[in-house]
């Protein structure tokens, strides 16, 4: 079978994928296993399919019109469709729409589960009051209350305190 | 049951929000992050020093690919890049590969959440001091779009050579998947892994959380782990597979070249003999050890850059028969 990649040379290595809930399989020549970075020599831990990205856009992403630029980086969609490397966190924002179908496809799921980063928390505090007004009780307390955890568990006890009174206010 | 773990792995990729990605990224500005991780890194409690990829050279730059403590693509040595690494190696926070910040935890055994822990320590010192990228619904952004969301990969390389020998574990490969796991070969030609090293990690970053994602992959692993001892008991109640294993040895004591493909498969014979008390001879651990030892950059970064490969395999024979006899 020749490779899928190049569709020159004759496929060696196998490799198995799984994108939304559905496995995929890829065959690959020595020299695009090892373009794509998955030659077993190294091949290690960076189990990143970057590589076959570009083919996962040509499918998932609409006919480019126009040439959108990201204010942050100046990417294209079109930069980011060749190269499957995104330039900066704003382009996420920029092409937020043309993007969801491939991450979509990619992970089966589109929203974030897991940790956030912890920051100082005054340098957020403005755009924490802005994100509180929208929420509902319930969810600023609970969201307090992770806060809490972590505040205590930094041993950030004046914010901790400060957390503990506001949890207090909004349960009245 | 833990010696069919060799190790663990964690690796969490982030990103300075006032910088582009190293895609888009200058030189003076990739070594201004270099610069501010290891200012966050001051006072976390833990030593690091410092390399930069393009002051060293390239089979320095491969034995560390070897030891696992770079990544693959850290063999370009773009100006910026540079690796922070722990007194013992167990932490490494490579800076500007595919992310501005690539941190790792490699712990020996199956110590998933010791290593998660540690990893999301010094994570949480470095979110301190460096403004992360982290979008609301995409968590925390990455230059490739499939490391979304926690960022992190979880991996154990894995021995499984009963597994191998019984073929069964390329139909376990493949259910793997289904799974939300890869399995990848290690050490040797694409087709086929030498030596029956595996690595297993989580395949999906976003929509998981670090903890489910772990759990998964302990769940997953413990699993197989008891697939391979039953196919040991198995396998070691065959005379041929006992012969294969003490004839492995024979070599490795007496040979005068070995190649690397060769020194893999008897290394990992020898191994499972170890492991499964039918020899006497190194610990898993001295073996292990030797199996980073052999690779071919780590040789020539302590025997001498101009080896041919024969220089290697004459080397290598001699590295193995001095660790056996
Ligand atoms: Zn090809
Ligand atoms: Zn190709
Ligand atoms: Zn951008």
């Amino acid at each position: 079978m020749l490779c899928q990649h190049c569709k020159k040379h004759e496929a060696t290595t196998h490799v198995k994928t799984m994108i939304n809930g559905k496995v995929t399989e890829y065959r690959l020549c020595p020299e695009c296993a090892h373009e794509l970075g998955y030659d077993n020599m190294f091949s290690d831990f960076s189990a990143d399919f970057g590589g076959l990205l570009s083919s996962f856009f040509s499918n998932a992403l609409p006919a480019i019109s126009g040439a959108a630029h990201c204010e942050g980086c100046g990417s294209t969609l079109n930069d980011i469709k060749r190269t499957g490397k995104v330039g900066c966190a704003d382009c996420y924002d920029t092409f937020f729409s043309e993007l969801l179908p491939t991450i979509r496809s990619i992970h089966g799921n589109t929203e974030h589960k897991g940790k956030q980063p912890v920051i100082e928390y005054t340098v957020n505090e403005e755009e924490k009051k802005t994100d509180a007004s929208a929420e509902s009780p319930e969810d600023k307390i609970k969201t307090l209350r992770v806060e809490l955890k972590q505040a205590i568990a930094d041993e950030n006890f004046e914010r901790a305190a400060q957390l503990r009174d506001e949890i207090k206010e909004l349960e009245g | 049951m833990s010696e069919a773990v060799v190790s663990t792995r964690i690796r969490l990729a982030r990103n300075l929000k006032e910088y582009p990605f190293p895609i888009r990224l200058s030189a003076d500005k990739a070594r201004e992050i270099a610069d501010k991780v290891g200012e966050a890194l001051k006072d976390c409690g833990i030593k690091f020093h410092r390399i930069d990829l393009d002051a060293i050279p390239d089979t320095i730059r491969v034995a560390m690919i070897e030891r696992h403590l770079v990544s693959p693509d850290f063999i370009d040595a773009q100006e910026g890049r540079a690796v922070y690494l722990s007194d013992d190696n167990t932490v490494s926070i490579m800076v500007n590969e595919e992310d501005h910040i690539r941190l790792q935890v490699i712990k020996d055994g199956f110590e998933l959440n010791e290593a998660y822990a540690l990893a999301d320590q010094i994570d949480n010192i470095l979110s301190k001091k460096l403004n992360f990228a982290f979008h609301k619904q995409f968590g925390y952004l990455t230059q490739c779009p499939t490391n979304l969301g926690t960022g992190m990969r979880a991996s154990v390389m894995l021995h499984l050579p009963a597994l191998e020998m019984s073929g069964a574990v390329n139909r376990i490969g493949a259910n793997l998947s289904k799974l939300g796991l890869t399995m990848r070969g290690l050490y040797g030609e694409s087709t086929k892994p030498a030596g029956a090293f595996f690595q297993l990690s989580n395949q999906v970053t976003l929509g998981i959380s670090e903890k489910a994602a772990i759990d998964n992959l302990q769940n997953i692993t413990t699993q197989l782990i008891a697939q391979e001892m039953r196919a040991r008991e198995t396998a070691l109640s065959n005379i041929e597979v006992e012969d294969r294993i003490h004839r492995a040895l024979g070599i490795l004591k007496t040979a005068r070249l070995m190649d690397h493909n060769e020194a893999m498969r008897l290394l990992s014979l020898v191994r499972l003999g170890v492991s499964e008390k039918k020899l006497e001879s190194l610990s898993t651990d001295s073996i292990d050890t030797l199996l980073v030892e052999i690779q071919p950059a780590s040789i020539m970064t302590k025997y001498g850059d101009d080896m041919s490969p024969r220089d290697r395999d004459i080397k290598r024979a001699e590295i193995i028969r001095t660790k056996f006899n």
